[in-house]
């Protein structure tokens, strides 16, 4: 028996979960897929937003600058890449110009610190590669950037490291009041009863909460689609450059990553499913808007493309409340949700503690080494460690420069990496030029190893994502 | 540590540059390899169509590769395997990874032999989903070939490179059927002999001026759809064909491995995508020299082995005597060429020069003008196509007399 199910593993269940740690709760967290971060959280601008977009008075405004404002702190303890490379709203016209004022002023409401509006040789002398046409930019010193699946990853493995289980490939289908608990059921089989459940599951969050009653809310897919070049573009713009917002969303953005790729999109389409393929029209449409922002765009670095699916509630703010008795929503999580994460796990960890009046986890300890952590050492340090362990002096993603040392940590530590992807979005190994040409043999090997699996038993990302089906020759 | 000449590369470029320096009298050399064996990409090309050139025999990759590996090993050629370069200065300072940590090698000169990596379909904007099953050819060809393991059973290749072309006979071979190659070009890419052997042979459609339009499938790939385009590459609508399928592979291009190169702050050609060099190869900063694929990918190995004795030769007169005094006219593009190589030729290096070009387009009764500004040279071929590279040999007078190289390839009527 657990006192909490947190349903869902995205940036939200897992924060929450890392949150809950702090308090002697029994917590379990149920993921749907192989791997936690395979949402909304695996997919999204990585943007730490400032805060001058929310609307006055919404949940979004109030969560997106508590959870700025602890971003950078939560990065570190967790070892995740977190920079504060600030936001530019470029504007193209006197009206937009405009529209940059009134976000000074919504910003200052929501208590956006350090807004400016800079003038086109500013904006020019800031980022030289910003399209020669900009009329005036405004310039949020607070915005910055993070890699939003090792935030979530690294918070789940916290989480696990101070005591909450995982369960993955577990999809709650079923909700059933048991006495003093509800059982929550996979379409497997498995069960898990927990006094108390937390309803993170994003695009599955309407559905979830319909399991317990009616729901009071109701969630919608938009996706977004992006363009990733290689890190050898790294430089090419050193804040997030948007464009100015409009009734579709925050359009078109051109960021560096914490890896230093540069990354271009998202669109902003309305879907019926949360499905994650990338349209045709997709390339035309963030290709089109990009190229009036910047000029000189690298796009022969293109490296991958990929969509996410923003998962928003009919009431175009966050759901956070309860839903029932034994039932907390943390629903339709859009955009700021990735910036909010840190502030929202706490809100609800407090919530919760409160209510089933549990005592603080004294033992509970904030840190965690980062999956990068090797690469940041000296050339002594890493000879250090390459001597004790000579796993961190072999290579093998060549793009990226990942060891098998790396790559064997993140196949041992909380939450274990068990597919190619994993293995992938914890070290980047395959991420880079050659998007895993060279070490994909090697990684299915050493997984192979890891989980006693056949060579047609080793997946991409879990279910029947097989790499080899043809068999043995 | 110190060493005369470090070869960065183990690949059938290295091994040739290393024996050549070594003949040529620099006994220093020691070849760096990132993989566990020398070999380079050979390991793994078991069809044979190696060495008709240079060996007039008709060799498979290893059978190649093992000319040179006992070549290198007669002579004692020192090879650290399983060691990766991580930088490489304009001081010719090499530093190097491995299992005993990192260590820098100072070096007299530097041989970069890299060898290329395959397009991804990363870079290509492909719509759909981004399921298992999507293979670069030579990753296939790797889990076939060094694994025996057999990636799907119904497949479709994109685009007409060479390893696309051997994989789809070699996964026919191994029992799974390849329902078509689509290229985006009126022309394939790949040699004509591999269209005759690999496809023709096995029925396997070739579809020119097609395209990807969407692949589908959620957790495996299930099927992929393809249309003609029009003339600027787009897709016509209407023209579509379905193919269901559990395998995609990309052969979509080669591009050379310059990060070493660029960081050393060595420039690259944008036509080749490989380090600008002269007649002896040796690029922009003294004492370091390019060869094989890395400089620019070439359809035969046979080639590269030529390219590399030439740069073997260099760094070992260059480690020996010190740099010559160089005077430089620039080789260039005429009509229809791609790119030449070298980009740039010595004129007091008393040697013929053998030129590398590549044409833009394919096309039957072909002839090209070698125009050197103070003569003008013709000479025909019955056909060219940009996957094969072609070339000619100016002598040391044509080269000392020269006020520039233009290569260009006409149409005869
Ligand atoms: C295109 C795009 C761009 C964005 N850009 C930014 C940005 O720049 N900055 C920012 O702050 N925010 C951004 N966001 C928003 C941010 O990504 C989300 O708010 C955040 O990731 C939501 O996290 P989550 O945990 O609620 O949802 P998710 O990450 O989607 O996680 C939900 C999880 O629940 C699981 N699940 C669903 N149903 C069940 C079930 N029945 N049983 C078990 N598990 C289940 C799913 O598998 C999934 O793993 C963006 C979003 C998108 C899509």
């Amino acid at each position: 028996m657990y006192d909490i199910a947190i349903v869902g593993g995205g940036c939200i269940g897992a924060l929450t979960a890392r949150e809950l740690a702090r308090y002697r709760l029994k917590t379990v967290v149920l993921e749907a897929a192989s791997d936690v971060a395979a949402g909304a959280s695996r997919a999204n601008s990585g943007i730490v937003h400032a805060g001058f977009d929310a609307a006055e008075g919404s949940l979004k405004a109030k969560f997106n600058v508590l959870g700025n404002a602890m971003m950078e702190t939560v990065c570190k303890e967790l070892g995740v890449e977190y920079k504060n490379n600030a936001s530019l709203v470029l504007a193209f016209d006197e009206e937009q110009e405009n529209t940059l004022r009134e976000l000074v002023e919504r910003g200052k409401k929501n208590g956006v610190k350090g807004l400016e509006i800079l003038n086109k040789e500013e904006v020019l002398r800031r980022e030289p590669n910003v399209s020669k046409e900009v009329f005036a930019a405004l310039y949020a010193p607070t915005g910055g950037i993070v890699c939003p699946f090792t935030l979530t990853i690294a918070a789940m493995g916290n989480a696990m490291d101070n005591g909450a289980e995982l369960f993955t490939d577990f999809e709650v289908v079923a909700a059933e009041e048991q006495g003093d608990s509800v059982r929550l059921s996979a379409a497997d089989g498995r069960s898990v009863n927990a006094k108390y459940v937390i309803n993170c599951a994003g695009a599955g969050s309407q559905k979830v909460a319909e399991l317990f009653g009616k729901a009071n809310f109701t969630v919608h897919a938009r996706k977004g689609e992006y363009i990733l070049l290689d890190s050898s573009t790294a430089g090419y713009v050193k804040s997030t450059i948007f464009t100015v917002p409009t009734k579709a969303g925050k359009g078109v953005l051109v960021t560096p990553t914490t890896d230093g790729n540069t990354l271009i999109g998202p669109t902003s389409v309305e879907e019926e499913t949360f499905d994650t393929s990338i349209r045709r029209e997709g390339f035309d449409d963030i290709l089109g808007k990009a190229k009036k922002m910047c000029d000189r765009l690298p796009l022969g670095e293109t490296i991958t493309s990929f969509a996410g699916v923003r998962a928003y509630s009919d009431r175009h703010d966050f759901v956070l409340e309860e839903g029932g008795e034994r039932l907390f929503n943390a629903a339709g999580i859009e955009s700021p949700g990735l910036t909010s994460s840190p502030a929202i796990g706490k809100y609800i960890a407090e919530k919760i503690a409160d209510k089933f009046h549990a005592e603080k986890n004294s033992d509970f300890n904030p840190n965690r080494k980062s999956y990068a952590f090797f690469k940041k050492l000296s050339v002594e340090e890493k000879n250090k460690i390459i001597a004790e362990n000579p796993e961190f002096g072999q290579i093998v993603c060549r793009c990226e420069s990942v060891t098998l040392g790396e790559i064997r940590e993140a196949l041992t530590r909380n939450p274990r990496a068990r597919t190619i992807d994993g293995i992938k979005l914890r070290t980047r190994a395959g991420m880079g030029r050659c998007q895993s040409g060279f070490c994909q043999p090697a990684q299915l090997e050493l997984l192979m190893k890891e989980y006693g699996l056949r060579f047609d038993e080793v997946t991409k990302n879990g279910k029947k994502s097989f790499i080899i089906v043809g068999g043995e020759i | 540590m110190k060493r005369d000449l470090v070869i960065i590369g183990g690949g059938p470029a290295g091994l040739a540059a290393a024996i050549a320096a070594y003949d040529a009298g620099c006994k220093d050399v020691v070849i760096v390899e990132r993989e566990s064996a020398v070999g380079g990409v050979l390991k793994q090309c078991i069809h044979n169509g190696f060495g008709l050139t240079r060996f007039k025999e008709n060799l498979t990759g290893p059978e190649y590769a093992h000319k040179f590996i006992d070549e290198a090993e007669k002579r004692n050629i020192e090879t650290l395997t399983d060691t990766f370069v991580i930088s490489l200065d304009d001081k010719k300072r090499v530093t190097c990874m491995n299992k005993s940590g990192i260590f820098t090698i100072e070096a007299k000169a530097v041989i970069l032999a890299m060898g290329c990596r395959e397009r991804s379909k990363g870079a290509l904007n492909i719509a759909g989903t981004r399921p298992a099953g999507l293979f670069s050819a030579g990753t296939a060809q790797k889990y076939v070939n060094l694994k025996g393991w057999l990636p799907g059973k119904r497949v479709v290749i994109l685009g007409s490179g060479d390893i696309g072309l051997i994989m789809a006979r070699r996964m026919t071979l191994e029992g799974a059927k390849v329902l078509c190659v689509s290229e985006i070009m009126p022309y394939s890419s790949g040699l004509k002999r591999n269209i005759a052997q690999c496809l023709n042979d096995f029925n396997i459609p070739l579809y020119l001026e097609h395209t990807v339009v969407e692949i589908e499938g959620k957790e495996r790939v299930t099927g992929v759809t393809l249309a003609r385009v029009d003339e600027n590459k787009r897709p016509i609508p209407g023209t579509e064909k379905h193919f269901d399928c559990d395998t995609v592979l990309f052969s979509v291009g080669l591009i050379p491995e310059n990060e070493l190169t660029k960081r050393a702050g060595i420039s690259l050609d944008s036509r080749t995508k490989g380090a600008q060099v002269d007649g002896d190869r040796e690029t922009q900063i003294e004492g370091i020299f390019a060869c094989g694929n890395v400089l620019h990918v070439h359809d035969l190995v046979d080639f590269v082995s030529e390219e590399a004795e030439t740069a073997g030769k260099s760094a070992a007169r260059y480690v020996l005597e010190g740099e010559r005094k160089k005077d430089y006219i620039l080789t260039e593009n005429g009509e229809n060429t791609a790119y030449v190589l070298p980009q740039k030729l010595d004129r007091n290096k008393k040697e013929a020069q053998k030129l590398y070009f590549r044409v833009r387009a394919a096309f039957r009764n072909a002839e090209i003008v070698v125009d050197t500004g103070v003569a003008v040279k013709k000479f025909n071929k019955i056909a060219v196509a940009p996957g094969e590279m072609e070339s000619v040999t100016l002598k040391a007078e044509e080269i000392a007399s020269a006020k520039y190289v233009r290569i260009s390839v006409n149409r005869r009527a």
